[in-house]
């Protein structure tokens, strides 16, 4: 039997890799793969706490991020395409459009 | 009496008339526009006719139409009153206008806004006749607007002239503030009584008697605070000091304009309001007493001025002002049916006069009397009437001037006013200058020899229309007419005032209107004038005092309204007073006899001498100028300067957009946080997750 | 309650909105197609409204053509529509103007006609309905919706300064607004928990809570009015907007804040209405105579005219808190004259425009002679605007400055002086324009057209019918007045029973 602690610790460095992608690349399309990573980071951890205390709402709740996740990939990889045919770029570095 | 068919028939077929023109004028009637103006009005001559009979046979008749206004208490009825009063000033508008209409058709032949000149002055018969007609005060000021609308637009004729648009303003604005008294009165009568309508104000007139109200802070006497508002209305619209200064400028419309409207009937609607309101006025002797003053104090300024104008509708207008003056002076001293009386003589023999003008202007083209002259020879009938109408309003014994003036004069005498003797002296002075103008007048027009056409020279044909800047509409529709004839152009007339350009103007003129091309008016308006000049004389037999002999029947019919003033004098004194006045008239025509037909050279060296009387009275002491500086310019200045540029712009709108202007560099600063790189998002983001995880932490 | 057998008034406020939608579906070239469906449900809307006009009962002050059904329960809201004496005619003439703005933009707009019209039939169903409801939120969700048709007409529409002025007419209105939202919710708390209005005003509220909710309902209607000294957007506002957009502001849009303070802060907070009475005609005393004065100083045409609304509309305030009948009705029958007669000029200048594209008043003269047809509808107005008897605004103006007068004379004295200035204004503008030598910039203009002469007709006839038998209209208010007076007075007088009371039982 595996103890809670060491999911709870890949959680951890699941997320964190996630974090670090997320700030340390430029590429679009790698920085979403880096909140995909923080948002299984997050999965893990609800169903190992789910597993651990016999509780399913932990695990229906891991579906819902999936789900989440999902339509989020969709949405913001349209929005990449869309940004792509635009400026011909999928480095963020050349975007400023939401400068205030 | 039961309201007839043909009483309601009086103001309401002018009307119809003006309909017919202004909409299918244009198109339909055109230059046959006179055919529904004339007969509308004829029409209504005729209804008057009848309806002087009935008040002849001794009806009044109160009724009204049907309910205007209502709202809670305040209830105003259209309805019309029908009593000796109305009577008179029935005949007197319709016979007049009826006859002006007629001279009308010949006056303003050709005219391009021929049916909108007989639509106007159809609707200003329609609002005179409500002004006259009406039963209570919201009427009264109904007629009293509408006739100053149809000045407004009649002076304002030839709009394409600036000089006439603002004429035509200035008089609807110096009314508006007699109207503004008058509007106030008006309240001040429905606060005081409760209704509007004249039988139930003039019945309960002496439940005010000796009230004192509020107003505005003071504690004033509410017969005198009502009499003086209203009379501030009569003050506006019958051209009396302090605003008498619309008037002049009025000669700007054409002169059947000028007859009508700034003569015989329109300027008298003041006298008579006042006569109507006599009950209120009664009650209060210091109204009575400003009123005569007033009346006095404008007779005889307006005296002086026309002595030495030189604009031929100018002098005449002047003269109204000041016979305008007389009325109220009788009026001022309780004497309302000599004021009345005055007001009916008046209308004919200075509707005579301006109409007698307007044929010169219609045949020489000019208003400059110094341009005239020697006219008599070519215009023989205009000359006669023209004696006519001087000697009546010169009050000649014999003739219908004579009568009403000599009454106003005896009655400030022998009336028991504290300002009768005062205003009576004043009244006499008068009765030496209006001769004086009036012949000098006839002496420059008709003697002497013809003084036009002396720059023939310099001047050429060409040149006469750029000179005299035509309105647009008429050189079109005169120019073949013009070159052939040589005449029937009434865009000229409207031509005095224009004082700088006056000299190129008349010099201009003489060219192309030798004296061999001036001759006498057509028939269509020589005609009038001779109906005009029976009544110049024989109008005034109808009030002859008792002691020449005759019954007075214009104060007795009168009576019942205007009630019966009490004189106190001698048969002595009365004819020493006739005597004076009429020896002093006489005098007055002997003086302008000998200053202008005699010894021509005199007259300018006495203005040299006196340069500055002179030129105070040239220059009508300088009222307008006055006017100019006091209030026109200040009103312009405090909306240019002071609202526009400095409350609006800076003060209200400072705050207006100061406010968003602050909350807007707030965020101008608040806005740099946003760089629109993405990293920097999410490192604030990661930041804040850390933050609030610590704080949860640490808060536990 | 509505004795006819159909829900009139739903169907006022629907059948635009229907209108909007069938617009909607439309394709974009079908230009003119777009335009008669506008036209066609502008004039049903009126065809459909004049049975108010001939069915209404002149006899009583309650509301009529009641509609009530539950529509939120939970918070107690219904959709609750009625009309009395003092919203019926600004009802009529909504209607009415909804068809003059659609006949006059007929040729004028020429881009995004789609949503041009959408804008002005959503605007005409919400105006309905701000004068119709008598549920608080349905009332607020009315003012507030109407703000974004016409927001949108200033803004898209307008002229070169447009962004700015439908910017500004918004900010300026919202802030009112939301002050105003505050004060439905004290109520509503308050009233125990109903937005009814008629309900809510048969309760009597402590009087500095009257006090203060009195001036939370002061700013959002004083804005509307406009009133001195928050009158700055409209100036800029009417300048901007295009012809119908003008029309719908002068002659509605406006009113909807002297209709406000009739409707509600007169009978809801009767006590602090009285105890404002003097700051309001000082108020009402300033905009006349500063809309007047400022007026003679413009140089561009619609600004003239928009100053002139407020002068106008300090009118409108003065008789309304003059407190007794003259004043009242004068102010209700001068809400309907301002919105003819400036409306009428506002077309007016509008077809002008159109023409010359300036709106500057040194860009014309002599009009008189090019066009004599517009030159006497125009004078028309004028006078109607200068109060000239027998036209509509002497009635008006007269009553206002009788009930004026009874309440204050150093009121009426100073209103009446607005009214010699107002003469100036016009007929300097009239003459500026019209008369003189003729310009060369306006030579050769055409006439107007059938079409702009139809859409002035019914309000030359309006102006005349005012004039010459107000009775019609007056009649219409006379019981709705006599009540509101009624409430007014008698709140003094229920403090005062009270007090008696009070001090019975000490003794």
């Amino acid at each position: 039997m595996v103890p809670l602690s060491w999911y709870m610790v890949l959680s951890v460095i699941v997320f964190a890799i996630g974090v670090f992608g997320f700030l340390s690349r430029r590429n679009v399309i790698l920085m979403f793969m880096s909140i995909e990573l923080m948002l299984n980071g997050v999965n893990i951890n609800l169903i190992a706490l789910s597993h651990y205390l016999q509780d399913l709402r932990g695990q229906i709740l891991a579906f819902f991020v999936i789900a989440v996740a999902a339509a989020e990939a969709a949405i913001g990889l349209a929005i990449v395409i869309a940004l792509f045919r635009n400026k011909a770029t999928a480095h963020v570095d050349d975007v400023k459009e939401l400068r205030g | 009496m039961e309201l007839q068919f043909y009483h309601v028939l009086i103001p309401f077929l002018p009307l119809v008339g003006f309909i017919v023109n202004i909409l299918i004028g244009k198109e339909v009637t055109r230059y046959g526009a006179h055919w529904p103006g004339v007969l509308t009005v004829a029409g209504s001559w005729v209804c008057s006719l009848f309806t002087l009979r009935d008040v002849l046979a001794g009806h009044t008749i109160d009724a009204d139409l049907y309910s205007w206004i209502v709202s809670g208490t305040f209830k105003v009825s259209v309805g019309f009153l029908i009593d000796p009063l109305t009577a008179v000033m029935l005949i007197v508008v319709t016979t007049c206008a009826t006859l002006i209409h007629i001279y009308s058709i010949g006056y303003m032949h050709g005219d391009t806004g021929y049916y909108r000149f007989f639509a106007y002055l159809n609707l200003f018969t329609f609002c005179m006749l409500m002004l006259v007609m009406g039963n209570n005060f919201l009427l009264l000021y109904f007629g009293w607007e509408g006739v100053g609308l149809c000045s407004y637009f009649l002076i304002g004729y030839y709009f394409n002239k600036k000089s006439a648009a603002d004429a035509g303003k200035k008089a609807f604005i110096v009314n508006r503030f007699g109207d503004f008294g008058f509007g106030i009165g008006v309240f001040m009568v429905f606060i005081a009584f409760g209704t509007l309508h004249y039988a139930d104000v003039f019945g309960n007139v002496s439940s005010i008697a000796g009230q004192r109200v509020d107003f505005l802070g003071f504690t004033v006497d509410l017969p005198t605070l009502i009499a003086l508002l209203l009379f501030c209305g009569a003050v506006g619209k019958s051209a009396q000091i302090p605003l008498h200064v619309w008037l002049p400028d009025a000669m700007e419309g054409p002169t059947p304009v000028s007859a009508l409207i700034h003569a015989a009937t329109m300027v008298t609607a003041g006298v008579f309001m006042v006569a109507r309101c006599n009950p209120i006025f009664n009650l209060s002797p210091f109204a009575m007493d400003t009123v005569a003053i007033i009346g006095a104090a404008t007779s005889l300024f307006a005296a002086t001025i026309a002595i030495t104008q030189n604009d031929i509708k100018r002098i005449i207008a002047y003269s109204t002002c000041s016979h305008l003056g007389l009325m109220f002076l009788a009026c001022g001293v309780g004497a309302y049916a000599a004021g009345i009386f005055h007001l009916y003589t008046h209308a004919f023999f200075k509707a005579l006069l301006f109409l007698a003008a307007g044929s010169v202007i219609h045949a020489v083209h000019t208003n400059d009397i110094q341009e005239m002259g020697g006219l008599k020879k070519y215009m023989p009938i205009t000359y006669a009437v023209f004696i006519i109408a001087a000697l009546s309003a010169a009050g000649v014994p014999g003739f219908s001037g004579f009568f009403s003036k000599d009454e106003i004069i005896w009655s400030a005498y022998a009336s028991h006013s504290s300002v009768g003797k005062l205003v009576w002296l004043m009244g006499t002075a008068v009765a030496f200058f209006t001769p004086l103008y009036t012949f000098r007048l006839i002496f420059l027009t008709f003697h002497g020899t013809y003084r036009g056409g002396h720059h023939a020279e310099a001047h050429g044909h060409a040149v006469t229309h750029s000179a005299h800047a035509h309105p647009a509409p008429h050189t079109s529709g005169h120019g073949a007419h013009d070159a052939g004839h040589g005449s029937h152009d009434p865009g000229h007339d409207t031509h005095g005032s224009g004082h700088n350009t006056h000299a190129a103007g008349h010099g201009a003129q003489g060219s192309h209107h030798g004296e061999h091309h001036i001759h006498e008016s057509p028939k269509i308006m020589t005609v009038p004038l001779m109906f005009l000049a029976v009544g110049a004389v024989a109008a005034g037999w109808v009030g002859i005092p008792p002691i020449l002999g005759g019954g007075a029947h214009f104060a007795h019919f009168l009576e019942p309204v205007l009630g019966h003033p009490e004189f106190h004098g001698t048969h002595a004194e009365e004819w020493a007073v006739m005597g004076l006045s009429t020896t002093i008239a006489l005098l007055g025509i002997g003086l302008a006899a000998f200053f202008y037909l005699r010894k021509t050279d005199l007259p300018k060296k006495l203005a040299e001498q006196f340069s500055m009387l002179y030129r105070i009275s040239f220059r009508k002491y300088y009222v307008d100028e006055l006017y100019h500086y006091t209030i026109v310019k200040p009103t312009l200045w405090i909306a240019n300067s002071v609202l526009v540029a400095i409350t609006d712009a800076k003060i209200i709108e400072g705050i207006v957009n100061g406010v968003p202007g602050a909350i807007g560099r707030f965020s101008q600063s608040l806005r740099k946080i946003q760089t629109g790189i993405v990293e920097h998002y999410g490192i604030f983001m990661a930041a804040g997750a850390v933050f609030i995880l610590a704080l949860l932490y640490f808060m536990r | 309650m509505n004795h006819l057998s159909y829900p009139i008034l739903s169907l006022l406020i629907f059948l635009p909105i229907l209108g909007s939608l069938l617009i909607l579906i439309m394709r974009r070239s079908w230009e003119l197609l777009t335009k008669f469906i506008a036209l066609v449900t502008s004039i049903a809307t009126f065809l459909l409204s004049l049975p108010l006009f001939t069915e209404f009962d002149k006899t009583t002050h309650k509301m009529q053509f009641v509609e009530r059904h539950s529509w939120i329960p939970n918070w107690n809201i219904h959709y609750f529509l009625g009309v009395d004496g003092i919203s019926i005619l600004l009802v009529l003439l909504s209607t009415l103007t909804a068809i003059l703005c659609v006949l006059i933009s007929w040729e004028s707009i020429t881009k995004k006609v789609k949503e041009f019209y959408i804008s002005i039939l959503l605007t005409t169903s919400f105006m309905i309905g701000v004068f119709c409801s008598l549920d608080f939120f349905l009332f607020y969700l009315f003012w507030e919706a109407m703000l974004i048709p016409m927001f949108l007409i200033i803004g898209v529409w307008g002229g070169p300064n447009r962004v700015y002025a439908a910017i500004k007419f918004f900010l300026y209105t919202l802030v009112g607004s939301v002050l105003m939202l505050v004060g439905i919710i004290v109520l509503y708390l308050y009233g125990g928990k109903t937005f009814n209005i008629l309900d809510l005003m048969t309760r009597t509220y402590p009087y500095t809570m009257q006090l203060w909710l009195f001036w939370a309902f002061f700013a959002a209607f004083a804005v509307k009015v406009p009133m001195w000294p928050v009158h700055t957007w409209l100036p800029d506002a009417h300048t901007e907007a295009p012809t119908a957009g003008s029309v719908i502001l002068a002659a509605i849009l406006i009113k909807m804040g002297a209709y406000g303070f009739l409707r509600f802060s007169l009978p809801l907070f009767p006590e602090a209405a009285k105890a404002m009475t003097p700051v309001m005609l000082t108020l009402s005393v300033i905009a006349i105579i500063y809309g007047a004065v400022i007026c003679l100083a413009q140089t561009d045409l619609k600004r003239l005219i928009a100053y002139s609304s407020v002068s106008h509309m300090g009118f409108v305030t003065l008789g309304i808190f003059a407190l007794n009948t003259q004043g009242i009705e004068g102010g209700i029958l001068q809400m309907i004259n301002h919105g003819i007669v400036t409306g009428a000029l506002f077309l007016s200048v509008g077809i002008v425009y159109d023409r010359t594209h300036s709106r500057l008043i040194v860009d014309y003269g002599g009009l008189a002679t090019v066009m004599p047809i517009y030159a006497s509808f125009f004078m028309v107005f004028t006078l109607a605007s200068i109060g000239l008897p027998a036209t509509n605004g002497f009635i008006g103006e007269f009553l206002i400055l009788l009930g004026g007068f009874m309440k204050s004379k150093l009121v009426g004295v100073l209103a009446c002086t607005g009214i010699i200035i107002g003469a100036g204004y016009m007929l300097w503008l009239y003459q500026r324009i019209f008369f003189m030598e003729v310009n060369p910039k306006v030579y050769g203009l055409p006439d107007m057209n059938v079409r702009e002469t139809i859409t002035l007709i019914p309000l030359i006839i309006l102006v005349l019918w005012i004039g010459v038998y107000p009775n019609t209209f007056l009649s219409f208010m006379h019981p709705s007045v006599a009540h509101l007076l009624e409430r007014v007075s008698s709140a003094g007088m229920q403090e005062a029973v009270a007090a008696k009371a009070v001090l019975e039982v000490i003794r």
